[in-house]
């Protein structure tokens, strides 16, 4: 198998970052971890995006992924970091598999709400189980991976190692997705669903496909999110946290694999200056520069590198 | 050139980008003086809880801590700064949930490099930094959270401390304060708002009612949305039932309303509000609710600052400052100032007392504050014990004030070591001491 291009300045990209981790400071390591972690879920608002659908309910998966890692460690006893991940993103295909089957029948701004209902009854549900925390949720137990228990310190650079290997593992399979018939399907289904239908390929299944997938890759994001804060709560699941996930997405734009990344980093880094420098204004900031960034860019961060591309070639 | 220019501003916005990146990375080496030691203080600058709880915190806190540095505090708090340090605060917007206030807590200490943290006011804050502060060895003080899980789930904590009761001690004072002042009451309801705030409040309280007024009987709970700010069905369905008290957690501007929408509905006049939380209205009502409105302040706080030195010194300071009293939130803020000096003072350290130093310090210690004396004595010496306070609210001639006031102290209200709060109360509050 021969690796392409941007599958090469993927690896080069993870490997240039685990290195320069060793020599950063932790609270850096730390806001990187959640920064990829919250790349995973914008991920899977991409992937809806091109096929033309908006989800303002991405935190459902992202909340899910979180609470398996919090429900496994502390009622079935499971300590393995990738065991954990591994049970979230089991839940969450199930249920995006039930759910799907219902998602997929709408578009446009019936599929944004009725992905915004599901994920506010997840919250609600959270929030009546007294049992479990309610709104205040829980701690995540003290993880170990493959044997290896992380010592003071190391906790921090463990989970960023481990967000790294699962994102780019995620990044290189949906580069080749994007590519592949089914991915490039997506993208049909948004421009003419119904010439897709007449090319012999169902919408339904590549849509359904497309969402259960998508659904697995925030599951990843919210279990690291959970493993790194040591936390979970139901605001994983409330509306203005799926929201968040939209606006990285557009922040970014959905030209390429490496978009969400670099979004939700400059997102993450923003927001923690500037809650830094201005502790009543911060929200302010933040609103300024996202808004700057879409009136120059509104294709997202993204449209820099192809326009750069296109003026060199 | 129209093509030209758009160009150009990409490439400048690019390389802006790249470039605040890089320094953002870079910055925050730069390291604290040796002669200040660096506070950070965590509250809601924002949000639903930044106007009644998180500001007036944020304003006790700051008139202590120029109070400190300018030496003008009462004994045995006259000298000037922390152990002879300047105190230098770092304000930081609590809102956005734990995951995010993890992530801040941990640029507080790493990247801001401050010697000790003192905030958080939501439950669920406390909860996800209790075990960051234990990993990364951090002198921090709860100043308002009330969750009664903080010192439950932490084993044996060596850095994280609270000034401030749990929200079980308010419960509990509330069931003792009716079955004084109301014991023939049969018919109690309740309002809450659906989080886990209010289903604490009211599981401690209806709990300790079994307990201390068997006969009265428990008909309703109402549990609005947080922020609702409409309680006219709940009202409605509360008056259809017709309850002698009316037991409510709620805080704010929901607590307000709530009693100004039931006064005007008549509900008040049927039966006596229960307010765990409110004292924060008592300067705000102005006459909309009831006399003989019963108000709790989460201990000797606010309104309920016994008159010492500090208090009265607190009181006039703030009132200058801000117009009005200091509410509780600001009280308790001021407490957990003055226990970090307390700590600083007393550590024996030369310079900056180290987080191990200021936690040994405070450990079990005993200090002396606005609300009177603090004894750490629960939770291994991290916990608060204090009394707890309830009493009515009066409005005459265009004065509020608070009457029929009784105390209860903290061996009263709060569960010793070693019991899960909401058993201690089932099994009847076993080494109780309300003397």
């Amino acid at each position: 198998m021969k690796l392409e291009r941007t599958e090469l300045s993927l690896i080069g990209v993870a490997i240039a970052i685990a290195i320069l981790a060793q020599f950063s400071p932790n609270w850096l390591v730390f806001t990187l971890t959640l920064a990829i972690s919250t790349a995973l879920v914008v991920m899977g608002v991409v992937m809806l995006m091109r096929a033309g659908l908006v989800s303002f309910g991405q935190g459902l998966f992202y909340c899910l992924g979180g609470y398996a890692v919090g429900l496994g460690g502390r009622f079935l006893g499971i300590t393995d970091a990738l065991v954990l991940v591994g049970l979230g993103v089991v839940v969450t295909t199930v249920v995006a598999m039930i759910l799907g089957l219902l998602m997929t029948r709408y578009r446009e701004i019936f599929f944004a709400m009725l992905s915004l209902a599901f994920s506010m009854i997840l919250y609600g549900i959270l929030v009546k189980s007294h049992g479990l925390g309610s709104t205040d949720g829980f701690g995540v137990v003290d993880w170990t991976l493959l044997g290896f228990t992380p010592g003071d310190g190391q906790a921090t650079t463990t989970a960023l190692m481990l967000a790294l290997v699962l994102a780019l593992a995620i990044a290189l399979f949906l580069n080749r997705y994007f590519k592949s018939s089914i991915g490039l399907a997506c993208e049909a289904i948004r421009e003419n669903e119904v010439r897709v239908e007449y090319m012999g390929i169902s919408h339904r299944k590549v849509l359904y496909i497309n969402y259960v997938l998508a659904a697995a890759v925030g599951s990843v994001g919210g279990s690291m999110t959970a493993l790194a804060a040591g936390h979970v709560d139901p605001t994983m699941a409330y509306w203005t946290i799926s929201g968040e996930f939209v606006f990285i997405a557009i922040l970014g734009g959905t030209g390429h694999v490496a978009a969400p990344f670099i979004a939700a980093l400059i997102f993450t880094l923003v927001r923690t200056y500037a809650v830094e420098l201005a502790p009543n204004a911060w929200q302010m900031i933040l609103g300024i520069v996202l808004l700057l960034i879409i009136l120059f860019l509104p294709k997202g961060i993204w449209s820099l590198f192809t326009r750069k591309k296109g003026a060199a070639s | 050139m129209t093509t030209q220019q758009p160009r150009l501003l990409k490439r400048t916005l690019l390389s802006v980008a790249l470039a605040s990146v890089g320094v953002m990375g870079l910055a925050g080496a730069a390291n604290a003086q040796d002669d200040t030691f660096k506070v950070g203080f965590v509250t809601f600058l924002s949000g639903g809880a930044s106007g009644p709880f998180g500001v007036p915190a944020a304003q006790g806190a700051e008139i202590v801590i120029d109070a400190i540095n300018e030496g003008t505090l009462p004994a045995p708090y006259d000298s000037k700064g922390v152990n002879g340090l300047m105190l230098e605060s770092v304000v930081v917007d609590e809102a956005g949930g734990p995951t995010k206030q993890v992530e801040e807590y941990r640029n507080l200490v790493q990247r801001q490099n401050v010697d000790a943290v003192i905030g958080y006011i939501s439950s669920g804050d406390c909860l996800a930094i209790g075990p960051v502060a234990e990993e990364m060895e951090m002198f921090t003080i709860a100043f308002d959270c009330g969750t009664s899980r903080l010192f439950a789930e932490l084993d044996d904590p060596q850095y994280m401390f609270r000034t401030g009761l749990d929200a079980v001690a308010d419960n509990v004072g509330a069931a003792r304060y009716l079955a004084e002042t109301r014991p023939d009451a049969e018919r109690i309801a309740g309002i809450q708002q659906n989080y886990a705030w209010g289903q604490d409040s009211w599981q401690d309280f209806t709990l300790a009612m079994e307990q201390l007024m068997p006969e009265a009987e428990i008909i309703a709970n109402q549990t609005p949305q947080i922020f609702q700010g409409s309680y006219g069905t709940e009202i409605s369905a509360l008056q259809t039932e017709r309850p002698e008290i009316i037991h409510s957690s709620m805080w704010g501007g929901d607590m307000e309303s709530f009693v100004l929408q039931a006064n005007a509905r008549g509900l008040l006049a049927q039966a006596d509000a229960l307010l765990t939380t409110g004292e924060s209205g008592l300067h705000r009502f102005d006459g909309q609710a009831p006399n003989g409105t019963i108000l709790g302040g989460r201990g000797p706080f606010g309104a309920f600052m016994p008159d010492n030195e500090l208090s009265e010194w607190f009181r006039e300071a703030y009132e200058a400052e801000h117009g009005t009293p200091p509410s509780y939130p600001a009280s308790k803020a001021a407490q957990a100032i003055l226990a970090l000096k307390y700590a600083a003072d007393n550590s024996g350290a030369e310079g900056v007392p180290s987080s191990e130093q200021l936690a040994a310090t405070l450990k079990g210690a005993e200090f002396p504050s606005v609300s009177g004396t603090v004894r750490m004595d629960l939770a291994n010496g991290h916990q608060a014990v204090q009394p707890m306070y309830y009493g009515e609210y009066h409005y005459e001639d265009g004065e509020a004030e608070l009457r029929n006031v009784r105390s209860y102290p903290g061996e009263c209200v709060s569960a010793p070591d070693g019991y899960n709060a909401q058993q201690w109360i089932k099994e009847g509050f076993p080494g109780v001491d309300c003397d």
